[in-house]
């Protein structure tokens, strides 16, 4: 596959990662279950008429949308790819709601229109006119990392230059609130809140001027157990060329639950003596949260600097030049990404 | 001919038509369609509405699985499982993973179904429900069943789901990211689906008539489907027997509307075209077209327009087969590449049913009747909400 170069990361999270220009120094921590994403002045990125109508994950991800392209100086890119893993519950919910409360009766289109999982990715092409290729992956956990390996595959194809690649998701109201519960009646639940969040980059085949970080390789997978975990890492590193000693930082989706042990067995053997850092108790857990980890490894390339919120161990090194993540989500939708300096 | 063929060794269907390929292709050959009055769903507007549904009921499909009394699987995933054992078995795979071998499955509606049910009334039951209600969950048992443990994916773009699927999985094989893949779609029907496509006030009280002037709107349906795309490599080393090939494959987005197709169909006019040219054929090299047709007023005029903009006056041979299953949403894309394929293997083109009257602006007639000719090349499209269209072009060779 050839090297994806990114040449804008834009997050909206529980953190105040679009105005704050300090990156993740002064950190929210959070004392109940959600982490609900703070949000920019919507007004500067779409009309109130049309914002009146968006839900969350709509508003979201069109303002992180356009920023990434405003940030990369790009007009409309050749693609847009998004992922999702719960949609658009906030319209799905407000659809259900009406329909059991009435009966099936006294509906209006609006919310069942806006509830399709495409709806972000649709809005965005709409809002930019943009006719090139549109998909939206909602494979759980690995719904982002789909929408990347699309992205990758089309730059080895040739058709395309500059792709918009993002990520959204919602708590909504209702849902989330049974998940919650249900997550509580674990044995060894998931101990970080539940969040939300938009994160969108934009991808180019070439190197640019504006490009600070290439993405060198991703694979997702279904399946995987802590005694085969470490050889596919290896694996995947022997792929791209590198070693576990090569790895500057590695990134881990830990959010408390039992599947924890999928990291804890790497931290203790091939990257022991590696920069370990997590992210999920800043943006909460949510099946696009490992695209705030993919934004935060582009920052710290970019920036040469690990801050202090994110680390796990005491472990610095001289230069960040190759950033591993590794997530999954109950022993499932496993992702391993890689991204250097360029 | 192109390096890296991407062959179809296998197929598996459920439909309202039939619950194998063998009983959908008996249907479409024999004008039986599969629109009726729902049975299974408990609905005010049951009256109102004809639906694709297939018969069965979850406790039937669970058992056609094998699965425990108590268990957490959806309509959806019921219906997926059983379609993509169907297309496994005709491939003749036995180790799965002595191939790199991946999943991409698509659904729009995922596991409503059973959300429907505890939504905001949290209890032991719903507990054990509530994850299935994510559209990665029956992607997830799927995967499950069929001992897929290395690429996984799901795609959701409304009705052109299956065919982003299809897509993708062709493009794996293409770059040589996988041998071998099980591509398709799976929606059960849900009240969420028909109270919303009820609302659009796009749901016809009759038999979908497509294409036709006087058309009313669509029949909702239920259907899954799965091929397995293997590498020409994969067919050689394995003697596989070769049921068409995927040619080519195309994705635009209209831009123009949520729900809405534009009026001169841009969406539907780039996606076929980005198709013919992956398949590096010319437009007339197309035998049939199996039109996305779903006989809302607004769909099939902007389809004709956009199959006018590329062919002028010469159309070829074009039938929706929708009247026979109505419209499956993320399915569409997987049953409709069951069909194309079924096409092409016996020559057959299969009836545009309950067509009458031409659509003055368009003055195009599908074809009606089941109709033999020899068939090299046959374009699917499917389209959806989003704007998000997509064509896909089956071979023979």
């Amino acid at each position: 596959m050839k090297p994806c170069y990114i040449n804008s990361a834009v997050s909206i999270s529980a953190q105040d990662t679009l105005n704050d220009s300090s990156f993740l120094e002064n950190t929210i921590s959070f004392e109940g279950k959600l982490a609900k994403a703070i949000h920019p002045n919507y007004k500067k990125f779409i009309s109130p008429i049309a914002s009146r109508r968006m839900a969350t994950a709509v508003k979201m991800g069109v303002a992180a949308a356009k920023k990434a392209l405003e940030l990369a100086e790009l007009e409309i890119p050749d693609a847009i790819i998004t992922g999702t893993g719960i949609g658009c519950i906030e319209d799905s919910e407000k659809f259900l709601n009406t329909i059991l409360d009435n009966d099936e009766q006294f509906l209006t289109p609006t919310s069942f229109i806006q509830s399709t999982h495409n709806t972000v990715g649709a809005q965005i092409a709409l809002t930019l006119n943009c006719k090139g290729y549109n998909v939206t992956y909602v494979q759980g956990a690995a719904s982002f990392e789909s929408a990347v390996i699309d992205a990758q595959l089309m730059f080895h194809e040739n058709v395309a230059n500059t792709i918009l690649v993002g990520g959204t998701d919602e708590l909504g109201k209702f849902l989330i609130n049974d998940i919650i519960l249900a997550e509580a009646a674990e044995e060894q639940p998931i101990l970080t809140p539940f969040g939300e969040g938009a994160h969108f980059f934009t991808l180019s085949s070439l190197k640019q001027n504006n490009s600070f970080c290439v993405l060198k390789g991703l694979k997702i997978f279904n399946k995987a157990t802590t005694e085969t975990i470490q050889t596919k890492v290896e694996a995947f590193l022997k792929e791209n060329h590198l070693i576990p000693e090569d790895i500057d930082a590695i990134i881990l989706g830990k959010n408390g639950d039992a599947f924890d042990i999928l990291y804890q067995s790497l931290q203790d053997s091939i990257f022991k003596d590696t920069p370990q850092l997590h992210y999920k108790h800043l943006c909460g857990e949510f099946f696009t949260a490992s695209a705030f980890g993919f934004w935060a490894a582009t920052i710290i390339i970019k920036q040469q600097y690990i801050p202090d919120a994110l680390k796990l161990n005491s472990i610095d090194k001289s230069s960040y030049k190759n950033v591993l993540l590794y997530n999954q989500l109950k022993g499932q939708q496993h992702s391993f990404t890689l991204l250097s300096s360029c | 001919m192109s390096q890296n063929r991407v062959a179809i060794t296998g197929m598996g269907i459920m439909s309202s038509i039939g619950n194998s390929v063998e009983e959908n292709l008996h249907a479409l050959l024999n004008n039986k369609k599969g629109i009726a009055p729902i049975v299974n769903i408990e609905t005010r507007h049951k009256n109102e509405i004809k639906v694709g549904e297939i018969l069965q009921t979850n406790e039937e499909l669970s058992k056609m699985l094998n699965l425990p009394e108590e268990h957490n699987y959806s309509r959806t995933a019921l219906l997926g499982c059983i379609a993509a054992k169907q297309a496994v078995k005709q491939a003749n795979i036995r180790d799965i993973e002595a191939f790199k071998t991946g999943l991409i499955s698509s659904t729009s509606v995922g596991g409503m179904d059973l959300t429907e049910k505890h939504f905001q009334n949290y209890n032991a039951e719903s507990r054990r429900l509530i994850n299935s209600h994510h559209a990665v969950d029956s992607t997830e048992k799927i995967a499950e069943l069929l001992g897929i443990t290395d690429f996984t994916s799901t795609t959701s773009t409304a009705c052109s789901s299956a065919a982003n699927a299809i897509m993708l999985g062709a493009r794996l094989i293409k770059s040589g990211q996988l041998d071998r893949v099980i591509v398709g779609g799976t929606d059960g029907l849900a009240k969420f689906t028909i109270n919303g496509f009820k609302t659009l006030m796009i749901l016809s009280d009759t038999d979908c008539t497509p294409f036709d002037a006087n058309r009313k709107g669509l029949n909702l349906g239920e259907a899954a489907a799965y091929l397995v795309l293997e590498s020409d490599a994969v067919v050689k080393q394995e003697n596989k027997t070769v049921l068409g090939y995927l040619a080519g494959y195309g994705n635009a987005n209209d831009a123009f509307h949520q729900t809405a197709s534009s009026e001169n169909g841009e969406g539907a006019f780039l996606a076929m075209t980005k198709a013919l040219k992956i398949a590096e054929i010319k437009p007339e090299d197309v035998n049939y077209i199996n039109a996305h047709g779903t006989a809302t007023p607004n769909n099939d005029l902007s389809e004709g327009k956009a199959m006018k903009r590329i062919y002028g006056d010469f159309v070829p041979d074009f039938s929706s087969t929708k009247a026979f299953t109505g419209h499956t949403l993320a399915a569409a894309g997987a049953i409709e590449a069951v069909y194309s394929v079924l096409a092409l293997q016996n020559n057959v083109m299969f009836p545009n049913l309950n067509f009458k009257t031409a659509i003055p602006e368009l003055d195009l007639i599908p074809v009606t009747k089941v109709t033999k000719k020899s068939l090299n090349y046959v374009l699917s499209n499917s389209f959806g909400f989003g704007g998000n269209c997509s064509t896909l072009i089956f071979s023979k060779n």
